[in-house]
This record gives structure tokens, C-alpha cells and sequence, in this order.
């Protein structure tokens, strides 16, 4: 969250409210609208650690509101985020282990752990499809981000299925 | 064909069906002793990997192949024993079929190879034609209509099998890989047309290497080495307490749950 405020923040300068409402544009329904407590604890945050700076805007007959700003030090965070590549796919995968290491004590059948772990990938690409036929209005963000869910699941399915075919 | 002598609610109903193919001295037997039913108005998948007999289960099913041993019904009836002819017929009349391979007839245009199962199986040539171009507009191909599948793309030859096999709005639809061969906006017209077919009550039998069109069926049959190893209903996933994966679709649903 702390990297996308500052984001759209780099933008023009917002309150809390406003954030949150560019954020819901921007990522649809594929991103479940943040709690605005949320957001406001995270600014709270980011001016305590110099990112970003507060100003009360007076506001008729209604309690002021703070306006936020990116400062120097945020803007040198946010770009260091932004240029910075991603960590790619673990190496080291929890079921994995269990699948190499459950058989050896005895503890769980192979094909049945594959089955298993199978079923729920199903379930997660039911959720994700059901997500895509209610998109037809959804922003290029929005879709996106479940195309590329959708996409990770379909290579987990084919390794699992790799893995069904070395160890089984 | 004789009755079932137990009432079968199930479209197609398979039992203890072997498939063995001779080949020089030996032989491979691809499919090996699987049951399978089918239930009116199911979306089934068939998944596995390569080699593991899915495209023989599907033409042995289908009729296309005889069955070594083993019983097939299709609505009710015994089906395993019945001619070539005997079985041409009955699929004309019930059964669409898509082939991986796509198998459209190449001296005649896009539009004749849909309309033709329809006009074998008795619709007049308006009903024929106002099907036909119900399924290439909604496929995306209607600029094709008139086009031998030669000149046509893999994928777009994909979309007209499709068509072909949707056209008699058959009782049963057995395809074989019908989005293996196309990009994903493509596929995504694919998806469209098998999720409207489906709610539309279209019982689907499909192979496939797709996970999305498992997302989109109603049960997963996963086959290896000839065999089922699982027949599972696809269930909407519940997020899992507790665990945090760093990958897109853990975050994904992180968000979401
Ligand atoms: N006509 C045939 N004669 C001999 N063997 C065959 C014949 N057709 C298929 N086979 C063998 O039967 C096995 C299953 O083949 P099949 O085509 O059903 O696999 P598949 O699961 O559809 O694979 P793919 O995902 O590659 O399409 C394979 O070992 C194949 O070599
Ligand atoms: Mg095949």
C-alpha cells in the first residue's frame, strides 16, 4: 500500500480520500477497494518516516482535512521502487516439500497430494473466471491483473502436472 | 440397441471402456478400463498430460473408434456395439464433434461446412443459414463465411470446427483441444461461446490443456497413463487462512478474500 500512495501521490498532491477513490479507477474490481482507515494509518506512517508532508485545508462546516504531498525523500524512494525489478518465482515452494518429503515418512500419497493441490488451483481459476466474465467494463488495469492471475495458475497447473508425471 | 436395465439419468455412460491398439507386433493400450458418466447439461473436462489417452477416450465416446472392451450408453442406450453407419447416424442426430486436428472439408466454403450437419440432420436451408451466421458472428468470423478453410488460419479453422460441431445444437459436444491452436483474445471468444452454450444447457465433453476452461466446467477428469487418476468438481476456492504467498495471484487473492 505505502508504494502506491506514494504513486499517486508523485501525481498531484491528495487527501485520503481521493487516493482511494484513484485507486478504485485505476485497478476496478480486480483490487478490492482499501479501507480508508487503511490508508489513512499508511500516510500517518509515511509522514512520520519524512516520504511524505500534511497540510490542513480549511473546509466550511466541516473539520479540516489534511492534503498530502510527496517530499524529496519520497520522491527518491518511489523511484528507486519503480526501477527496481521484482523478485521471480520462488524457488524454494512450500508444497513442494511436502510433496518430496510427505511420501518418504509415510505420512501422504503422492497423487493424492497432487489431486488435492489440483482441486484448489481449479477452484482459485473459478474465482478468477467468474472475475473475467463480469470485466466487460473494467479498465485495462483491472483486467490485466486478473489475466496475469490467471496466467501464473495456468504454469503452477502445468508443473504440478510435471511433477505428477517425474515422481508418481 | 438394448435398453439399460437400471434407469441412467446420465447422457453419456461409460464402463470399464479399453482401448488397445495394435501396432507392428505389440500393442499399446491407450485407454485402460475407465468409467465416466456424463450427466444432461454437465461441462466436463478432460486434462493430462500428453500421450495419456485423452484424444482416444473422446473418439472411442464419440463412436469415431470402436471400443475394445467395454460398455458405452448414450441417452440410455447401448452404443459400444453399433455400426459405423449406425454410429454416423447418431452423432449426425446428437452428437457435435470437434477434432484436434480440425478435419473441415476443404472443397467447400466456411459457411457450407457449418450449415452441413444441419441440413443432414433435416433443418431447412433458411434454419441452417440463420444458425450459421448466429456462430460465425459470434466466433468473429463472419468475414470468412465465404473462404475455403485453406486460406484460413489454425485458429480461425478452430473457430469453424467449433461452429460446425454447435450447429445442430447436439445433445452432446465432444471437442478435442478446440482452443489449442489460438492466441488469447481468441480463446477468449472461445470461452465466451462454450460458457453461453453451456448455460444455454449444452452438455460438454472437452479435452484440454487449458486451466481456463477448467475454471469454466463443472467437473475436472484428469487422466494419466490411459487411466482416470481424478474426477473432481470445480468448486469456488476459499481463501486459506493464515498463508501469504509473494506471487501474483497470492496477492491477488489476498485482496480479494
Ligand atoms: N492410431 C493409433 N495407433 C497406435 N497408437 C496410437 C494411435 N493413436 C494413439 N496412439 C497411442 O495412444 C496413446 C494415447 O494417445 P492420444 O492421442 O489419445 O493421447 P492424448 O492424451 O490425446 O495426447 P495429446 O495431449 O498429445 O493430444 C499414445 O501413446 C499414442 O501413441
Ligand atoms: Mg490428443
Amino acid at each position: 500500500m505505502r508504494q502506491p500512495l506514494l504513486a499517486l501521490l508523485a501525481k498531484e498532491p491528495a487527501h485520503g480520500y481521493e487516493l482511494k477513490l484513484a485507486l478504485e479507477q485505476t485497478f476496478g474490481q480486480a483490487y478490492p477497494s482499501p479501507n480508508i482507515g487503511q490508508i489513512y494509518v499508511t500516510l500517518k506512517r509515511l509522514e512520520q518516516d519524512g516520504l511524505v508532508r500534511s497540510q490542513d485545508v480549511e473546509q466550511d462546516s466541516r473539520p479540516n482535512k489534511k492534503v498530502y504531498e510527496l517530499t524529496e525523500a519520497g520522491r527518491g524512494l518511489l523511484a528507486a521502487w519503480v526501477t527496481e525489478p521484482i523478485d521471480g518465482p520462488r524457488v524454494r515452494d512450500e508444497f513442494f516439500m511436502k510433496l518430496v518429503l510427505a511420501p518418504l515418512a509415510g505420512l501422504a500419497d503422492r497423487m493424492e497430494l497432487i489431486n488435492s493441490q489440483r482441486r484448489h488451483y481449479f477452484g482459485i481459476m473459478r474465482n478468477l473466471m467468474d472475475m473475467q466474465a463480469g470485466m466487460d467494463r473494467a479498465t485495462p488495469a483491472a483486467r490485466l491483473l486478473v489475466e496475469g492471475a490467471v496466467l501464473h495458475l495456468q504454469a503452477d497447473l502445468d508443473w504440478l502436472e510435471r511433477c505428477q508425471e517425474e515422481l508418481v | 440397441m438394448r435398453q439399460d436395465p437400471e434407469p441412467c439419468t446420465a447422457l453419456l455412460r461409460a464402463r470399464g471402456l479399453v482401448k488397445e491398439y495394435k501396432s507392428g507386433g505389440g500393442s499399446v493400450e491407450a485407454v485402460r478400463g475407465v468409467d465416466l458418466e456424463v450427466g444432461a447439461g454437465e461441462f466436463v473436462a478432460i486434462m493430462g498430460p500428453s500421450g495419456s489417452g485423452k484424444s482416444t477416450l473422446l473418439h472411442v465416446l464419440g463412436g469415431l473408434e470402436p471400443a475394445t472392451r467395454g460398455e458405452i450408453w448414450l441417452r440410455g442406450k447401448r452404443a459400444d456395439g453399433l455400426s459405423p453407419s449406425a454410429w454416423a447416424v447418431l452423432r449426425r442426430r446428437h452428437v457435435g464433434f470437434v477434432f484436434q486436428f480440425f478435419n473441415l472439408l476443404s472443397t467447400m466454403t466456411v459457411a457450407d461446412n457449418v450449415e452441413l450437419p444441419a441440413l443432414l440432420a433435416g433443418a431447412t436451408p433458411k434454419q441452417a443459414r440463420k444458425r450459421r451466421e448466429e456462430l460465425l458472428a459470434e466466433l468473429g468470423i463472419t468475414a470468412k463465411a465465404d473462404a475455403p478453410p485453406s486460406r484460413l488460419s489454425g485458429g480461425e479453422q478452430q473457430r469453424v470446427a467449433l461452429a460446425r460441431a454447435l450447429a445442430n445444437e447436439p445433445s452432446l459436444l465432444l471437442a478435442d483441444e478446440p482452443t489449442g491452436n489460438l492466441d488469447s483474445a481468441n480463446t477468449n471468444d472461445v470461452l465466451r461461446l462454450l460458457r453461453r452454450a453451456h448455460a444455454g444447457g449444452q452438455t460438454i465433453l472437452m479435452v484440454t490443456h487449458d486451466a481456463k476452461v477448467a475454471g469454466l466446467a463443472d467437473r475436472v477428469v484428469n487422466l494419466f497413463d490411459g487411466m482416470i487418476a481424478d474426477d473432481a468438481r470445480v468448486v469456488p476456492a476459499q481463501r486459506l487462512k493464515g498463508q501469504r504467498r509473494e506471487t501474483a495471484i497470492g496477492n491477488f487473492l489476498e485482496l480479494s478474500g
